[in-house]
């Protein structure tokens, strides 16, 4: 395949993740918008205040990028799991392990829709946090690429748990078990400054942390983590699940007998 | 001439430790239309599987119009059209959309892709339903879908697994001229049915594989040539009391049931004008006749059979 082909395959895969995610638009983005704005409700609205400051800001702010970046984290990693999935329970992933698209293009393609759909919700929720809040940006670039490298990693930890999974039910560990307490232990709702010297080197070793700071320091200007560093994870950590999901799919892992 | 397809040395054992093919040696020429046949789970679409890089071969070599899957996969797959056995497209998907998006997976710009698939789907006689979500259709539908959806980058050999299962009459005759009017426009074919007729009627060359191993490949005309005795049964106008005395040890009478005869004999030395002649000697009246059983099926048994020894 030329370069031209090439895009074509790629854009055809993120058109039809687009559409899959949209068609069914209330499993896919309703519920988040809805839990989303409870939070800000309860934790911003009722209890913030009683809460006071956190790291200089109100409550509510300061949980603000930890919600949106828990959203986004959530619906990229759900897109992924669930349409890969998808196609490998009906089989019309063969419909591209047939074509000369090749694999990478494949992972791309799914890659995007993730970010898609992370974006979609992500900016959705956003838009109903200024119902309760406004938003500051403090370093703009800073918050749009680390929320975009972000839905990148969990997309492709998405695929790999997709890859693996045998059953719906499969669909469903990795985010209970693994996504859902490393996202609250991740600093959404707190600053680890607040926690004692040891939790606060355990903390150290959740992914997420580095996440939800460096999309915290883009908004407001605050982060209990230097800003490379948040970068770096992240880099270290897309790089390592991109190779693992190219190989897994050159493999043809769960999609090749 | 060139090779469409050229298969050597295959073999698949699966990861639950089961041989499926044991080593196929198998050629189709360009323009061909070849019937693989053989008994379900003989590895039928194991080798269809492994020629559409769905399955992963244990060993051998696959070309696909001079292009080796392992080396040149990309332009490899680009040859290939492939209608599965199962249904796999995404059933929530509108029919004309599973079309185009796979033009898509070959590069084809989605405005070309979508002209093409509007061709497809009208000729397939889909263009009512393009718009319909892919599990509305009956199963019929289905299989055309999946014939139109492998045709969107006009490959140049198409591989059909069973398209024809669970299709009607009417459709199924419309299919295969289809199929042949794709066929005499150059697209080498490879097709594989349980209906024996099917086979029969439409493909030029036959390879019939058995519990993994290739036990026939050779022309539809030549194979058929090898029976050598023909079986017919016969409607009679009016009751027979008993069995008429055949005078010759070629040919063989059975009375059925009082106005059912069946007539078996040998094809170099015996005909149909001599059993009429007989038949008129004893005035016995035909109203009409049929072979006794498909003839390829009665092969396709025996060589079966015969493998087993
Ligand atoms: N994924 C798999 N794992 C293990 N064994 C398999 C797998 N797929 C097929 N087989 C076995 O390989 C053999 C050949 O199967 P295959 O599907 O190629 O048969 P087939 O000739 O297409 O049969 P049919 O006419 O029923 O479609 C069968 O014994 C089958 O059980
Ligand atoms: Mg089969």
């Amino acid at each position: 395949m030329n370069t031209q082909q090439k895009w074509i395959a790629y854009y055809t895969i993120l058109i039809k993740e687009i559409l899959r995610f949209t068609r069914i638009w209330k499993q896919t983005i309703l519920p988040p918008v809805i839990t989303t704005s409870l939070y800000f409700v309860i934790f911003g609205n009722l209890i913030g205040p009683q809460i006071g400051n956190m790291d200089g800001h109100r409550y509510i702010d300061f949980i603000m990028p930890g919600l949106i970046m828990m959203t986004v984290i959530t619906n990229a990693y759900a897109n992924v799991v669930a349409s890969f999935y998808g196609s490998k329970f009906q089989g019309n992933i063969a419909e591209m392990l047939v074509s000369p698209t090749p694999n990478w293009i494949i992972l791309a393609g799914f890659v995007s829709g993730g970010v898609a759909r992370g974006m979609t919700v992500g900016v959705a929720v956003t838009v109903v946090s200024l119902f309760f809040t406004h938003l500051q940006m403090q370093h703009f670039w800073v918050m749009v690429t680390i929320v975009i490298l972000t839905a990148v990693l969990f997309s492709l930890a998405g695929l790999i748990n997709a890859v693996y999974a045998k059953s719906f039910d499969d669909i469903n560990i990795i985010p209970t078990f693994v996504l859902t307490p490393l996202t609250y232990l991740g600093g959404v709702f707190y600053s680890i400054a607040m926690l004692s010297p040891l939790w606060q080197k355990v903390s150290l070793l959740n992914p997420v942390l580095y996440m939800v700071n460096g999309f915290r320091y883009g908004i407001l200007g605050v982060s209990d983590i230097p800003l490379w560093v948040s970068y770096g994870v992240i880099m270290a950590f897309i790089l390592m699940l991109g190779g693992y999901s190219m190989y897994l799919l050159n493999k043809g892992t769960g999609i090749r007998s | 001439m060139t090779t469409a397809l050229d298969i050597q040395g295959l073999r698949k054992t699966y990861h639950n430790g089961f041989t499926a093919l044991k080593g196929i040696d198998l050629q189709v020429e360009q323009g061909d239309f070849f019937a693989l046949l053989g008994a379900n789970g003989a590895g039928k679409s194991t080798t269809i599987g492994i020629v559409s890089s769905l399955v992963n071969k244990t060993a051998g070599k696959v070309n696909i119009f001079g292009y080796d899957l392992d080396t040149q996969r990309e332009q490899a797959k680009a040859q290939i059209g492939l209608v599965p056995q199962e249904f796999n497209f995404n059933m929530f998907e509108p029919v004309v959309e599973i079309v185009v998006n796979q033009g898509g997976y070959y590069g084809i710009p989605r405005q070309e892709a979508f002209v093409r698939a509007e061709t497809l789907l009208k000729q397939l006689g889909l263009w009512e339903k393009a718009r319909e979500q892919a599990r509305n259709l009956s199963g019929g539908m289905k299989r055309r879908l999946m014939i139109a959806r492998s045709l969107i980058h006009q490959p140049r050999l198409l591989i059909l697994d069973e398209p024809t299962a669970g299709v009607d009459i009417e459709i199924r005759r419309s299919m295969w001229e289809f199929l042949r009017k794709l066929n005499a426009e150059g697209t080498t074919i490879i097709l594989t049915t349980h209906y024996l007729e099917e086979a029969e009627s439409l493909c030029r060359n036959i390879g019939i594989i058995d519990k993994g191993e290739l036990i026939e490949n050779t022309g539809m005309k030549q194979l058929l040539n090898r029976l050598d005795t023909e079986s017919y049964v016969f409607d009679l106008a009016s009751p027979l009391e008993h069995l008429p005395a055949t005078s010759s040890n070629l040919c063989h009478c059975t009375l059925l049931d009082p106005t059912t005869l069946e007539v078996a004999f040998h094809k170099e030395h015996y005909s149909l004008n001599q059993v009429f002649s007989f038949l008129n000697q004893q005035s016995i009246t035909v109203q009409s006749m049929r072979n006794k059983t498909n003839r390829l099926e009665q092969l396709f048994l025996e060589l079966v059979e015969g493998n087993k020894a």
